[in-house]
């Protein structure tokens, strides 16, 4: 039961697949996976591997086909709309691009969730706002628009965005891509910045390994829509599992194949069985 | 083709028909869930007053110049078919009827569709692409009640008030050919539109057509956004169909009400 009280995210035996033309496109299978309290969980993994898909089930905004998904203890799969919208002003969500709006300003864009669900007065908006921004260093910018600010100051503004509601927890989804390595080591800093001053729980889905190593308390690598590895950084760096140890040392050869499955070269070429020679040079890479 | 997959056009027909049917049930509940929010959205008639402002104010300069040039030609064209039977003083009639029955609620919603309409598919199938809309219900605001129905209210408020500055032109653009141009005298000009024109008849069943238009183009341009493709190649297909679609259903519209209007 000790599990329980600390878990504020849990996954039960989740499935999840996308329907298609021809049959479904299985994602997550029998996943289950628990997010501690207060800690910075980091989520990695393949691209495709369902790392989004773990964040949108959080947040209500898929359903799973089975299992169920617990956001402090209740359903969000079973949520009406208006228990899912309850539990969403719980939770803060960072999209990879900021996703701001782009006909408010920076200042509008964090005042945005508190005007839609606060009666507050506008100078106490103002207040939190300017608090907010100047906790991610952008309390000067609050004027600009949105095609006036970089993509690193961006990614800070949807941030301030997000915990401007003070939620419990925040989901992060690829924060680090396409940041230039100030903007990169700025916003690392900040989530585990953040995650310890507010006492909040944070999720990090991400590539970049020496950031996301560095910030997290957990790390859980998905493959093939269910673990890979999981724990901390250090247990995780040292795996002997040949999954891991590729996405870890980011190797080309592994588990995870450089080739998308599709006809043998041999057929594709019309080069009957000759191609099988050059095949694990070609696989390295290597110039053959 | 594999022999087994003789029957394979035959689960392609299902499955269209059945893509088809499901995008019919989404739209038609989409409208009736904008239509439920009415009065939670009325009641924040800010937002609904800017799309008025806008909606309305991206299309009057294009309004107001096609009205006059139709008022133009049809002052022209009335003309020279009136005066062949000795009634050319009834042209302010002809003016005024041909635009507030017809012209003015038909031509203003299909310019409303090339101008406004494309413009709200392609900002909410931006906003969509941009995650705008999943950022809004991450932050527990329905993108349905926040962007949507003030548009569809700023669209359907719009409408009539835009008709009315094209027929109001249009019959201006009238007056010069007619009266400063040929020179019929303005005063029949005047009090044969006056006698002829029927407020409740001929201008309450124009405004009647300009709302049922206002709320067609705006709901086919929010939902085409709404549905569309994340991608620049989505938006850019939704934008045109917007057009298409609008600008066939306002044209069958027409004709069905105008055959329910004027039939008695």
């Amino acid at each position: 039961m000790a599990e329980l009280t600390t878990a504020l995210v849990e996954f039960k035996q989740v499935t999840f697949a996308y329907p298609g033309a021809r049959g479904e496109r299985v994602i997550l299978k029998d996943l289950s996976l628990s997010v501690p309290c207060g800690k910075v969980t980091a989520l990695m993994g393949a691209s495709g591997g369902g790392k989004t898909t773990v964040l949108r089930l959080i947040g209500g905004q898929q359903k799973a086909s089975t299992g169920k998904v617990l956001f402090d203890g209740q359903d969000v799969g079973g949520m009406a709309q208006k228990a899912l919208y309850e539990a969403r002003r719980r939770m803060g969500m960072l999209f990879q691009f900021g996703a701001l709006f782009t006909d408010l300003s920076v200042f509008d864009n964090v005042a945005f969730p508190l005007r839609e669900h606060t009666d507050l007065s506008p100078e106490l908006i103002r207040d939190i706002v300017l608090m907010k921004l100047d906790a991610v260093g952008l309390r000067g910018a609050r004027e600009l628009m949105p095609s006036e600010i970089s993509g690193g100051m961006a990614r800070r503004v949807a941030l301030a965005r997000a915990i401007v509601l003070d939620p419990e927890l925040i989901m992060y989804d690829e924060p680090f891509a396409g940041l230039d390595p100030i903007s990169l080591g700025t916003a690392a800093q900040l989530i585990r910045q953040l995650n310890d001053t507010l006492g909040i729980t944070s999720i990090v889905v991400s590539h970049d390994l020496e950031e996301t190593f560095r910030i997290a308390d957990q790390v859980i690598i998905l493959a093939n829509g269910g673990i890979a590895a999981q724990g901390t950084p250090q247990e995780v760096m040292n795996s002997t599992d040949p999954l891991v140890h590729q996405f870890v040392n980011a190797l080309s050869e592994g588990p995870v194949e450089f080739h998308y499955p599709g006809p043998p070269a041999e057929a594709d070429f019309g080069l009957p069985g000759q191609l099988t020679e050059l095949k694990p040079p070609f696989k390295k890479g290597g110039s053959t | 083709m594999k022999p087994g997959d003789g029957f394979s056009w035959l689960a392609d027909l299902g499955l269209s028909v059945r893509t088809k049917l499901a995008e019919l049930g989404f739209a038609a509940r989409l409208f009736v869930k904008l239509f439920a929010l009415t009065p939670a959205t009325l009641l924040r008639f800010g937002l609904v007053r800017d799309q008025i402002f806008f909606l309305g104010n991206y299309s009057l300069a294009i309004i107001a110049v096609s009205g006059l040039f139709v008022g133009f030609v049809l002052g022209l064209q009335g003309y020279y078919t009136l005066q062949r039977y000795g009634s050319s003083e009834a042209l302010g009639l002809l003016v005024a009827l041909s635009l507030v029955r017809e012209l003015g609620p038909v031509i203003t919603a299909l310019l409303f569709a090339g101008r406004a309409g494309t413009a709200l598919t392609a900002e909410i199938g931006l906003m969509k692409a941009g995650e705008q809309l999943s950022a809004m219900e991450m932050m527990a605001v329905d993108p349905i009640r926040r962007i949507l129905a003030p548009r569809l209210w700023g669209g359907v408020i719009a409408m009539p008030l835009l008709a009315a500055v094209f027929s109001a032109v249009g019959i201006a653009g009238g007056w010069m050919v007619g009266v400063l141009m040929i020179g019929i005298d303005a005063g029949s000009f005047w009090s044969q539109m006056q006698g002829g024109v029927d407020v409740w008849r001929d201008v309450g069943n124009g405004v009647i057509k300009s709302l049922v238009f206002g709320v067609t183009v705006t709901f086919v341009a929010l939902y085409q956004g709404f549905e569309a493709q994340p991608t620049p190649e989505g938006v850019s297909l939704a934008t045109t169909r917007t057009v298409v679609v609008a600008s066939l259903a306002v044209l069958g519209l027409d004709f069905l009400l105008t055959a329910w209007m004027f039939s008695i």
